[in-house]
Parts: structure tokens; C-alpha cells; sequence
């Protein structure tokens, strides 16, 4: 690698790229240097000082310029006269560090008793006892016991609730600002700031709502000691009593990974998840997740969680056996003159593919994706979709990043942490496109607003755009469906798509569409069943995890398939309860065709099972021959049949390599608490742009928008049958936005 | 006035009735070194004449002013300069009579700074509790505006420039240039990560000079009348004049503009009028709280960088407090402590910690409940401060304990061994700040 | 529904200040705003602080971060006319510390509290850059210097005459 810098490190050898910091650089060597302030997330502020260390370069000779030698030949090393702080300090060429010497360990020691004279060491009772890297420092490094007057320790407030999500205590607070700067520089959300100064100084906000933020989770992950801690999770369980499950986020199309931390719960008697916890990918979320990914998960214990399968009986729905919901399903799709399955897109790939062949499997089926719209556009972006080795770190300088009729906030929160350093740090050229304003427009070089309604008259004017994309290294475009009906997404997919080709970008790594697709597993849900636009009416209506949503055919018999008893469920004639998520295992498709798998975390609730074995099972009933053993032998089927997956292989999909910087393993206090990817990063399937030529899309229908409440902007928050069942986000819930 | 300067380059109110008036300035050479730069130097002739002069920034730090604004890089617009009169370092008085009294010659210095480097903005920032004498300041500006020294192509040229003043609200660190820089910008006043240096990235992150009130008031004279005109005083390496602001127990306290290297630290003390006690002199602070104590036995040291350098102090702000033989040393330590852990900005956790941690262990000592174990503590919990802080202010605060325990232990072995600590001055005063402290600590709970 | 107080009251001097920084670095009017917002409220308010941050385009807790930060950025209510003594060193060798004394007895409160009708609140201040005519203090920031007994009894008179 070009511009490496050699530095030694307690006299061992090691060369870094350019630019790296000391503390970095030592942690190549496995030696931790300790840190507080510092975050390889975050800008360096070198606050707390923790990270004091010994710093010499080259002793050069002022007359002749040229670095100075021993006696032995060895250069000789002129070292500062004060430790130097690791974290703010870049290697340079020939750089010496000491870390072990007396006068550091004795920094460490210094400033580690600073930082107890007013923390209250209530490890005790604390939810960071036990992954907490002031606990862990101390221990390592700290003073053997305190000289500090315990009656002068300040008092401060305890439980101060910062919004409805996050609480403070300020007496744990070590005033190492990560909170304040990952709301600043990561979130863009300025909610949180110190209030006074010196040993006053107190982290608050005066935001509303209080800390107002869709990523205020994350701020708990970092915080380096328990000072701020979230409504779900607080006074609820330790850390070492978790169990930990490796998984993947499916409320949005970005996919981020996670970690599912559950614990047996002698109350209840079953397995709960406790909390939900980023798992590095750098590739994907890094170690962010955004507070819907993060406390959503209560619906897969909620008081309705459906663990029996029922049948209606006398106009009332009531608890039935598995086979008596599939006799009288079986009945009744051999009566039928057509069966319609409705899949919705947030359940696995496995799943669809099992109810989709299930359907076709009766000879009179026909298979769509609920909500319709996610069918509309996906085949586009199969085809033009980013290259298979896009990374979206790479996007800077040089690189245009347009953002069309989309809120990538609201709609892939992720996504726009992602695309905003981009655009803010590394200098990509932000181009938005819409009707209102959004948090994006705040880091656009150029900003194109069209009327609501009128967005066909942006893509009249949009041509003038294609001498900078032509121009630009790589083109990135983000668009979404907001107020359009399926036809104009669809068109507007195909214009954009126009818009790669005609830029000479389609196909290429770091380019193509990124689409703020509904739901977690837009893409692969339609890639596993390929869908047709949904019938109108059928004989049997099987809707499989589309949760509250009613643009469903019209059905003389609707069998609905969920994991909770949604208000569509409650009006169906047979009701099957299916797995969440966390209940088995799978794989989801993100949005940027990125395949991951995740694990399962929880047992079985009741009778309730994978939405592929009740497929199976319906098929089988109906006399079909074929049987799966679990979601890896359906994926092997899905590798052989469905174009683009050719290349993948389940365990493939499980490997990982090192993420660096490395924040999660278990002797790293670094970045907090984020757990290391065991459960594999997944791959991203190669864009048919990439291997085939692509042709100019036939522009279809035209593209024009639709107002008020017939497809409303889509937030983050929105009512609907899961964010509803979470008790801590319930006020956060908004009703859709009409504007 | 005694003063040995018979005509003074700064404080010329004292020999210039109203000279914070335009009209009298300029009668008094007032703008003319403007004039000519303007009309007829380039910015690098500018640069030239003051690097030759030796002008040393009078602020504390004691860099040289024309090095400081040859940093500036030439192919980065805008630039800024801001000026220093955050004056807070107890004991410091200059600027505060600098722009009450002679504001012009503060803004001529400014707007000399400002052509040198190419800049077209200036923002004095001043103390908050400055706005009183701002008034001065403003009147001048504004004054200056209306004459046509300040403004839109300024004598004809195409060199515009704007003055504008800033008034902070409290925050000894925002004398600190990057603080200063960041409290400008609207932010808390915590200072930055160095490098970049303001030269480079200060001001809205573009090229800043950053100059003291003082510093700058040299300024007009020196391009008016040559830098060898400024090097008839001082010596080689302190040229020029300075001002000392002289407190404490001395008969005339104010502010005096002597020529660097003349004179010593005794005769400072004469001109000032001696001890105003009667008691002998003890010591003196030589740049406020911040600055290594002078005992007595070393007053004959020049007044000048180098000199003060060899007796282990610094020459700093020069903000002389003279104690005599009643001071007890711990307790001006304390105050001087006080005074850091009220103004420890906390952004590093030694100066915050180790201020607080170090005020409680003096506080101990004035209750009377100390033994010689806290003095030790002292000791350790002020080594642990040092060479760690992240900017100068935290190891400021060792200056106070490491020179009054270096030059006046046996005050602290007295302290301890003659039971002074408790005694009712003392137990008042703790009172007194306990309780402000309290009512702060109420208040912030309403709010 | 946000108040625009400041806004209706003192527009010509808002857009004084906004004058002074590049349009596109506004938040650099924070701290000259708060002190409109101070003398608008008596202290800095929510309300005014949520003002400060529409006018600067920044959010509101940054400007109460600032207001914060600042010692002279009052959080809470104060007297009518603020009289600061300073007890920093120098003032104190001069006997500052023995004026508040007296300061204290004449007003009948402790440094730090409002006299009972809300006229006078009385405090220490840190160094105010005029130790060489202590003892010495402000009142809403105009200086006092080589203060007495009687030039504060004098002071004391006119400020209560001055509400007349
Ligand atoms: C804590 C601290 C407080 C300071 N206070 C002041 C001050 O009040 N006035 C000042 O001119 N310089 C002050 N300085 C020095 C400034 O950082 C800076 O060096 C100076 O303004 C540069 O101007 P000069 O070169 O003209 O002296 C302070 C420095 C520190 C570290
Ligand atoms: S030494 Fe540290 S806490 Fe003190 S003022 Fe400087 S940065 Fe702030
Ligand atoms: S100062 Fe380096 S980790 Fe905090």
C-alpha cells in the first residue's frame, strides 16, 4: 500500500498508513493504549487524557538537516518533553512511542483518579457493570484506591431523562463529550451540549421532545461508562447474564446488523430479548443502528403475539391444531377456483420462497408483493443497482450523490448517516431532488424542488444534470416512491436508471441505484418469488406477513399469516401464527442487494413456526412432495433457481474477516459496547449491469404524483403493527404525514 | 504621574488630555502611520518593519507580533484579525485603561495588523464585563467610520476594512486565542485542538491572526516611525515599551509604561511608591495567578523576558501583585486556585478535576481541619495536574502551588504547626464562597 | 407556538448585530442576542433562548450550552441593579474582602442573595480588570472604584432613589 509510515511502538516495528493515529496504530500491535474521549468513530478532541503516552521523532541535526546517529548507527530519538496524547497525535516517519514507561503508567494512574474523585462507583447497581471500560480501565490501570475525600464527591442528579428513551446520570457522567459529538458529527442532530463549565459542566438538552433524535440509541452503545442509559434496557437485566444472537435489522432496506441480547426470564419462564445491540459491519451500518431498528423488537412478546393457529368458526375466530387449520385451508383451496398469495416484504427469503412455491405448487396460484408498490421497481434495480463491490466509504470527493423524491432519513435512517459523510466530510457532491424540505437539503451543493405533483416535470429538466454525472468518478442515486403509485415509481425507476446509462455509470462499483424501499426485505422477496401485480379477486386470499395493510385482493376465504394478531388478522377466516424473526433462522436481501443471514434468539412462542414450514405444510396437505429441513436447504434451492444468486452459497454468507477498526471483541472496551460480527457480513449478489449490457429503459407511464392522502410521505415513525406493539416508542408514533 | 517614559508611546492619555477623541489623536500623529501604510506600503513592508522591530506579543505568551502575521498564508481568503482584550488574568489592567482612554491608537494598531496580512474584517473581542469602557471604544469606531478611516476604499484606495466589537460574558479561558476563536464563532469557549494553528485555520476556519490589545497599540508607531524608532527602548531581544499593571500592597497602584530591560523589580516597586503597609514586601506575582511567585531576594532582576526567565518566573501579561510579610501564602494560594477551578472551562479532566480536588485540599487548610498529610496531598494531587492539562490553563493553575510551596513551605508548615487554619477571617470566607456556591448549585436546579 | 418577543421589540438591534458576521455564520450572534434576551426577561429564559436559537438557525440547546457556559449569562432571576465585588486577589489585598463585609451588613443579605423588595442583588465576581483602585465593583456593569464605607452608603442611596 502506497504512503505507509513506519513507527515503532515500545521498540516492536510496525508500518500504518499515513495519517494514523498513535493510539491506532499501537492497537495494530495489540497493545491498548486506554482511552475515553477517543472513538474511531469520532473526530479526536484528545479531552480526557487518558491516552497520555511518550512520543520521540528523529532527532535531526539543525545545520545539516540530516537525522542523527548513535554511535551504534541507531537514529537517535528526541523526545518531547511532555507525554503527548495518543489520540490526537498522527505517526510520522520514524516515530518513537513508549508506552510502558514509569512516568506513562503513572499518567494512567493520575488521571484515572481524576476521573473516580467524582463518579460514584455504583458499579453495582449499574447497567454498564461488566462491559464497562471505566470498570475496565480502573482495574487495568487505576490507582489501587482513591486518596480522594469520599464526603467531598459531588452529588449530582440520577435519572434524568433526557427525552422519553435516554436517561443521564450525571454523577456517572466522566464529561468525555462522545454523546455531544456523535449528535454533532455523526447524527447532525445538535440536541445535546454541556451546560456550565469545569467540574459543573453537565450534559443536557433543551430539545423538543426531549433528545431529539432517530439515533439517540446509539449514545448508550458509546458512552463509555453508564452514564447514559435507555428506557428499554435500564435496571432490566446485567450483561453477563445475556445471551447473544446474531441478526439483522428488516424494518428498513438498509439491513443493518445486529445483535439480539436475550435472557431467560424466570417470570414468564421464556426467552426474552433484553435488547438490541449494533454488530460491526463496516460495510453496512459500521456500528449504528437507528432507535426503530434498536426498540421496535417488543412485538415479539407482545400480549397478541400469535402462538396458536385459529379457524373461524360460527363467525368467531377460535384456537385450532395445526392440522385442522390446514384441513380446512386444504378444503378450501381445493374448492377454490384460484388461490392468490400476498407476500409481504419484510419476511426472509426462505420464507417467500417456500409460500411462493407453495401457491404455484397448487396449480391455480398466482403470487404478489404487498405493499404493491414494492413489486413495481425492484427488477430495475436488480439490473442497475450499486456495483456488487460498492463501498459506500469510498463515496467522496469527485462522486455525486443524487438524492430523488426521498427522505433518506426517514426511510433508511442509516443510509443517511452514511451518505451525509459522504457528502459533508469526504466531499461528494450532494444533489436533491423534492417536493418538500429534508434534513438532506441541509448538505446539498444543489437543490432541484418540484411542486407536490409535479415531479415529471423535475425529469423534464433532470437532462441538464448529465454533463456533472458524466463528469463525476462515481454516481450514486437514492430515490424513493413518495406520492407516486406503482406505474410512476416504476418509471421514475426507469428514468433514473436512464439517467446511470446515459452517464456511462450503470454497472459500476460505487455507483447505481439505491432505492428506499418499504421494508426490510423488499429486494429479496421479490428476487425469490417473482411477483405479478396482484389479482383482483381469488378464491383464497393466503396473505403472508403483510402485516395491517389492505390492498389485498378481494377473497371469498382470506387465510392470514403474521406473527401478531394485526387488525387484517382478526378479520380473516384462518389465522397461522408464524416465527418472528428472532425465532428462527434466515436471510434478508437489503435494499443495495447485499445478502446476510441472521440467527435465531429465541424458542418458539406456543405453536407458532417459520412462515416456510407452514408453507410446506399447506402444500404438503395439499399433496405436494417436497420437504425442507431448515432455511439453509431452501437457500441451496434458491442458489440453483433464481438468477443473480447463482454466486451464493449459505455459508458464504456467514464469513467474516476483521473489521477494522476493531470495536467489538470481547477484550475491547474501545468503542463501546458493539458486538464483533460472528454471524458473517454478508454478500452483495452482482448487479445484471455489471455482467450483461444494459439497455435505455422505454420510459413507461407517466410520472405523475399523486397528492394528499392517497400515498403519503413515508416516516420512520409511522403507525403500523409492530413499531405500535413497542411500549417505548409508542409516543413516538406518527400518524403518516400528509402534505 | 512618576514615570520614568517622558513621553509614552501607550498610555498617552497621561500625557494627552483627551486623546480618546479623534480630533486630538490625529493632532497628535493620530492615523498617520495608517495613512502611509494605506497610501503607500504594501502588506509585506508592514510585515517587514514590525518583525524588525522586535515587537514581542504582550499578551503573555510573548511571540514575535511581524512572525506571527508572516504565517498567514497569502492564497486563502478571507482572513481575519481578532484582537485580545479578553483581559482577565487577575491583576492585568492595561487594555481595560488602553481602550477606555486611548481607543484610537487601539483601532489604528488593529487596522495596521489587518492591512500587513490582507484582511478586511477585524472583531475585537472584548471582555463582557468590559462594556462599560467599550462605550470609548465604540464612540472611536464609530468615529473613525465617519472620518473615513475606517470603511470602504479607505483613502482612495481599494483596501476596505471593517472593525466590528465582540463582547464575551464571562470566561477567563476565552483570553486563550483558539477559545477566544471558538467563543467568536457563538460556541462555549473551549479551546481547540492544535495544530491547525489560527494562522492557518482560526476565525470560520480561515487564516486569523490572533494579537493583544497592547501588542497592537505599538503598532501605529512603529510603522509610522520606523522600527528603530520601537528599539530605542528595551534590548535587543525585548525591545520596545510595556506596561505593567502594579496592584496589591503598594502605595500608587496603576499602570506604568516602562522601557523593557531598564529597570528591575525594585524599582518597580519605588515607582509604584513602595509597601503601602508598612510591612516589608514579601513577594510578587509578576503576570497574575498564572505566573511563578517572586520572593523578595529576587528583585533585582530586570524587567525584561530574558531576566525573568533566569529567576524562574516569566514576564507574561505583567500584572505585578505585591504582597507583603501578612500575606500568608496559602493562603493567596487559594485564591489563586479559586480563581482556576472557577474558571477551568473542563474540558480536560486534570485542570477540571485536579482544580476542584486541589480547591477542597486548601479549603481543608483555611478550616483548620488539615495536617501535614494535605500538604503532601497538595503536593502529589498538583504534580498529577502537570504536563498533562490539554491548553495552558490547567498548568497555570500548578504556577500557584508549585512556587508558594517551592519559595514559602515553612508558610505551610507554620500553617499547620501553628493551628492558623480556622481562624474566623478564614472560616468567613469559606463561608462566603460556600454559600455562593450554593445558591449557584440551587439555582441550576430550578432551571 | 414560538414567541418572537425579542423579534417585535428589538428588531433594528438584532439586525445591528447580524450585521457584524458573515450571513452564513450567524451562530456568531449568539452571544450578543443573550444579552438582549437578559435584559428583555430578566435572565435567560427557554423561552428567549429558544428565540436566540430560530434567529441564529441553530438549535436550542446549543445556545443554552453558551448561556451556560458563561458566568455572565444569568440562569435565574436577579435584582433589579446587580452589584459585583470583586474578591480576587489583588482586590483583597486592597480590603475587598472587608467592603463586602461592609456591603453585606448595609444591604442586610449575603453575597450572593437579592435584597427582600428585588432591587439589589449582591455578589463576588472573579478579577474585573481595575485592581489598581480597589476595593472596587459593577453595578449592571458600570465600575465603582476605591469604594468606602460612605461611597457605598452614597450608591446605595441613589440606586434605591433612582426606582422613585
Ligand atoms: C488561559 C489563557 C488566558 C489568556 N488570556 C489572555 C488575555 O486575557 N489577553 C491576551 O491578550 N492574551 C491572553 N492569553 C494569550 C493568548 O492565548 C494569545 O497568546 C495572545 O492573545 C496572543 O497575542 P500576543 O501575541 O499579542 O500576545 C491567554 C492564554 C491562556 C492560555
Ligand atoms: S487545561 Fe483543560 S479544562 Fe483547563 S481550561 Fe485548558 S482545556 Fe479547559
Ligand atoms: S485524550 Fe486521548 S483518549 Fe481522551
Amino acid at each position: 500500500m502506497a504512503d505507509l509510515v513506519n513507527v515503532t511502538i515500545d521498540g516492536v516495528a510496525v508500518a500504518v498508513p499515513k495519517g494514523t493515529l498513535v493510539v491506532d496504530a499501537a492497537k495494530k500491535l495489540g497493545n491498548d493504549i486506554p482511552v475515553f474521549c477517543y472513538h474511531p468513530k469520532l473526530k479526536p478532541v484528545g479531552m480526557c487524557r487518558m491516552c497520555l503516552v511518550d512520543v520521540g521523532t528523529p532527532k535531526v541535526d539543525p545545520a545539516t538537516k540530516q537525522v542523527v546517529k548513535d554511535d551504534a548507527g541507531n537514529v537517535v530519538i528526541a523526545w518531547m518533553p511532555k507525554l503527548t496524547t495518543g489520540c490526537t497525535t498522527p505517526v510520522s516517519e520514524g516515530m518513537a512511542v513508549r508506552t510502558a514507561t514509569q512516568q506513562v503508567k503513572d499518567a494512567r494512574e493520575d488521571v484515572l483518579e481524576f476521573l473516580l474523585t467524582s463518579h460514584p462507583l455504583d458499579c453495582p447497581v449499574c447497567d454498564k457493570g461488566g462491559e464497562c471500560p471505566l470498570q475496565n480501565l480502573t482495574l487495568a490501570h487505576g490507582p489501587g484506591q482513591s486518596r480522594f475525600d469520599y464526603e467531598a464527591k459531588q452529588h449530582n442528579d440520577k435519572h434524568v431523562p433526557l427525552g422519553d428513551l435516554i436517561f443521564l446520570d450525571r454523577e456517572r457522567c466522566i464529561q468525555c463529550a462522545r454523546c455531544i459529538r456523535f449528535q454533532d458529527d455523526i447524527a447532525d442532530d445538535h440536541v445535546l451540549q454541556f451546560f456550565e463549565r469545569g467540574r459543573h459542566m453537565e450534559i443536557m438538552t433543551l430539545s423538543e421532545p426531549g433528545f431529539d433524535s432517530y439515533f439517540s440509541g446509539n449514545t448508550t452503545d458509546i458512552c463509555p461508562v453508564g452514564a447514559l442509559t435507555s428506557a428499554d434496557f435500564r435496571f432490566k437485566a446485567r450483561p453477563w447474564e445475556l445471551d447473544a444472537a446474531q441478526s439483522v435489522c428488516n424494518h428498513c432496506p438498509v439491513g443493518c446488523n445486529t445483535t439480539l441480547n436475550t435472557r431467560l426470564e424466570t417470570k414468564t419462564g421464556g426467552r426474552e430479548i433484553k435488547r438490541v445491540m449494533p454488530r460491526q459491519n463496516e460495510q453496512v451500518n459500521e456500528i449504528w443502528l437507528c432507535d426503530k431498528g434498536r426498540f421496535v423488537h417488543h412485538y415479539t412478546r407482545a400480549d397478541d403475539k400469535l402462538t396458536q393457529p385459529m379457524v373461524r368458526r360460527d363467525g368467531k375466530l377460535v384456537e385450532a391444531t395445526w392440522d385442522q387449520a390446514f384441513g380446512v385451508i386444504a378444503e378450501r383451496v381445493r374448492a377454490a377456483e384460484s388461490v392468490a398469495g400476498v407476500i409481504g416484504d419484510r419476511i426472509a427469503n426462505e420464507d417467500a420462497f417456500a409460500v411462493a412455491r407453495a401457491v404455484r405448487s397448487t396449480g391455480k396460484g398466482s403470487v404478489s408483493m404487498s405493499p404493491a408498490i414494492s413489486a413495481a421497481y425492484a427488477d430495475i434495480v436488480r439490473a442497475c443497482g450499486v456495483g456488487a463491490a460498492t463501498d459506500l466509504k469510498q463515496i467522496g470527493k469527485g462522486d455525486v450523490i443524487l438524492v430523488v423524491n426521498a427522505d433518506v432519513e426517514e426511510q433508511a435512517p442509516v443510509w443517511f448517516l452514511r451518505l451525509r459523510q459522504a457528502a459533508v466530510d469526504r466531499g461528494a457532491k450532494l444533489v436533491v431532488a423534492h417536493h418538500r424540505s429534508t434534513k438532506m437539503h441541509r448538505y446539498a451543493a444543489q437543490i432541484m424542488r418540484y411542486e407536490i405533483g409535479g415531479i415529471d416535470a423535475w425529469v423534464a429538466d433532470s437532462a441538464k444534470l448529465l454533463p456533472d454525472l458524466t463528469a463525476a468518478r462515481n454516481v450514486l442515486i437514492a430515490f424513493g416512491d413518495e406520492k407516486l403509485d406503482a406505474p410512476a415509481a416504476r418509471s421514475l425507476a426507469q428514468h433514473l436508471a436512464n439517467l446511470l446509462i446515459d452517464s456511462g455509470h450503470a454497472g459500476k462499483a460505487n455507483s447505481g441505484l439505491l432505492a428506499m424501499y418499504p421494508h426490510g426485505n423488499t429486494q429479496g422477496v421479490f428476487d425469490v418469488t417473482a411477483p405479478m401485480p396482484a389479482v383482483a379477486e381469488a378464491g383464497v386470499v393466503w396473505a403472508v406477513g403483510v402485516g395491517d395493510r389492505a390492498d389485498l385482493p378481494q377473497a371469498s376465504f382470506l387465510v392470514v399469516q403474521d406473527v401478531v394478531m394485526t387488525e387484517l388478522a382478526s378479520q380473516a377466516d384462518v389465522v397461522l401464527p408464524a416465527s418472528s424473526f428472532a425465532e428462527r433462522d434466515g436471510s434478508y436481501t437489503s435494499g443495495d442487494r447485499r445478502v446476510q443471514r441472521f440467527y435465531r434468539a429465541l424458542p418458539a412462542a406456543g405453536q407458532a413456526r417459520p412462515d416456510w414450514w407452514i408453507a410446506q405444510e399447506v402444500a404438503r396437505k395439499l399433496g405436494a412432495e417436497w420437504r425442507y429441513e431448515g432455511a439453509g436447504q431452501i437457500f441451496a434451492d434458491i442458489v440453483t433457481q433464481i438468477p443473480g444468486y447463482a454466486s451464493l452459497s449459505y455459508e458464504a454468507l456467514a464469513k467474516g474477516e476483521e473489521q477494522w477498526p476493531p470495536m467489538g471483541r470481547g477484550d475491547l472496551y474501545y468503542g463501546g459496547t458493539v458486538y464483533d460480527n460472528e454471524g458473517g457480513l454478508g454478500v452483495r449478489y452482482v448487479a445484471e449491469a455489471e455482467v450483461g449490457t444494459v439497455v435505455r429503459y422505454e420510459v413507461g407511464a407517466p410520472i405523475a404524483a399523486l397528492s394528499g392522502l392517497e400515498r403519503p410521505e413515508r416516516m420512520l415513525y409511522q403507525d403500523g403493527e409492530l413499531i405500535r406493539r413497542s411500549h417505548v416508542m409508542a409516543s413516538h408514533v406518527v400518524k403518516p404525514a400528509v402534505a | 504621574m512618576t514615570t520614568p517614559m517622558d513621553k509614552h508611546v501607550l498610555l498617552r492619555d497621561e500625557d494627552v488630555q483627551d486623546i480618546r477623541e479623534l480630533a486630538v489623536y490625529q493632532a497628535n500623529e493620530g492615523y498617520a502611520g495608517w495613512k502611509k501604510a494605506v497610501t503607500s506600503m504594501k502588506g509585506e513592508e508592514v510585515i517587514g518593519v514590525v518583525k524588525d522591530s522586535g515587537l514581542r506579543g504582550r499578551g503573555g505568551a510573548g511571540f514575535p507580533a511581524g512572525l506571527k502575521w508572516s504565517f498567514i498564508p497569502k492564497d486563502i481568503n478571507p482572513k481575519y484579525v481578532t484582537v485580545n482584550c479578553d483581559e482577565s488574568e487577575p491583576g492585568t489592567f492595561k487594555d481595560h485603561q488602553l481602550i477606555r482612554n486611548n481607543p484610537h491608537q487601539v483601532i489604528e494598531g488593529t487596522a495596521l495588523c489587518c492591512y500587513a496580512i490582507g484582511a478586511h474584517v477585524a472583531y475585537i473581542y472584548c471582555r463582557g464585563e468590559f462594556k462599560e469602557p467599550v462605550q470609548n471604544l465604540q464612540k472611536a469606531i464609530d468615529d473613525a467610520y465617519a472620518a473615513g478611516l475606517l470603511g470602504k476604499n479607505l483613502f482612495g484606495t481599494d483596501y476596505s476594512l471593517d472593525v466590528y466589537v465582540h463582547l464575551g460574558a464571562g470566561a477567563y479561558i476565552c483570553g486563550e486565542e483558539s477559545a477566544l476563536i471558538e467563543s467568536l464563532e457563538g460556541k462555549i469557549g473551549q479551546p481547540r485542538l492544535k495544530p491547525p494553528f489560527p494562522a492557518v485555520s482560526g476565525l470560520y476556519n480561515k487564516p486569523t491572526v490572533i494579537n493583544n490589545v497592547e501588542t497592537l497599540a505599538n503598532v501605529p508607531g512603529i510603522v509610522l516611525n520606523g522600527s528603530a524608532w520601537y528599539r530605542q527602548w528595551g534590548t535587543e531581544k525585548s525591545p520596545g515599551v510595556k506596561i505593567f499593571s502594579v496592584s496589591g500592597h503598594v502605595k500608587k497602584p496603576d499602570n506604568y509604561e516602562l522601557p523593557l530591560g531598564k529597570y528591575s523589580i525594585q524599582d518597580l516597586l519605588e515607582m509604584a511608591g513602595g509597601s503601602s503597609t508598612g510591612l516589608p514586601i514579601k513577594a510578587v506575582l509578576p503576570a497574575g495567578s498564572s505566573s511563578p511567585i517572586i520572593p523578595a531576594v529576587n528583585f533585582h532582576a530586570k524587567l525584561d523576558y530574558e531576566s525573568m526567565g533566569t529567576i524562574g518566573s516569566v514576564l507574561g501579561s505583567c500584572s505585578w501583585i505585591f504582597m507583603d510579610e501578612s500575606v500568608d501564602m496559602v493562603w493567596a494560594a487559594r485564591k489563586m486556585i479559586r480563581f482556576f477551578k472557577h474558571e477551568s472551562c473542563g474540558k480536560c479532566t486534570p485542570c477540571r478535576e485536579g482544580t476542584h480536588w486541589a480547591l477542597k485540599l486548601y479549603d481543608k487548610m483555611l478550616s483548620g481541619e488539615a495536617t501535614m498529610a494535605d500538604v503532601d496531598m497538595i503536593t502529589t494531587v498538583n504534580k498529577q495536574i502537570s504536563g498533562k492539562c490539554f491548553c495552558p490553563l490547567g498548568e497555570f493553575s500548578t504556577s500557584s502551588m508549585t512556587f508558594t510551596l517551592k519559595h514559602f513551605r515553612k508558610d505551610y508548615e507554620d500553617f499547620i504547626a501553628q493551628g492558623k487554619g480556622g481562624s474566623a477571617a478564614y472560616r468567613r470566607e469559606l463561608e462566603r464562597d460556600h454559600h455562593m456556591h450554593e445558591l449557584h448549585g440551587q439555582a441550576k436546579a430550578h432551571s | 407556538m414560538l414567541n418572537s418577543m425579542l423579534k417585535e421589540k428589538r428588531s433594528a438591534e438584532i439586525e445591528q448585530i447580524l450585521a457584524k458576521y458573515p450571513p452564513e455564520r450567524k451562530r456568531s450572534a449568539v452571544m450578543p442576542l443573550l444579552y438582549l434576551v437578559q435584559e428583555e426577561y430578566g435572565y435567560c429564559t427557554d423561552d428567549g433562548m429558544r428565540e436566540v436559537a430560530e434567529i441564529c438557525g441553530i438549535d436550542p440547546t446549543e445556545v443554552k450550552s453558551v448561556a451556560g457556559f458563561y458566568s455572565m449569562y444569568r440562569k435565574h432571576a436577579a435584582g433589579k441593579y446587580v452589584i459585583e465585588v470583586c474578591d480576587d486577589l489583588p482586590c483583597v489585598l486592597r480590603g475587598a474582602d472587608k467592603f463586602i463585609d461592609y456591603a453585606e451588613q448595609k444591604l442586610g443579605i449575603k453575597a450572593g442573595e437579592t435584597t427582600q423588595d428585588g432591587k439589589i442583588t449582591l455578589t463576588t465576581v472573579m478579577c474585573l480588570a481595575a485592581c489598581d483602585r480597589a476595593p472596587m465593583c459593577q453595578v449592571n456593569l458600570n465600575y465603582h472604584y476605591d469604594l468606602t464605607p460612605e461611597k457605598f452608603d452614597q450608591l446605595v442611596d441613589e440606586l434605591k432613589k433612582r426606582d422613585e
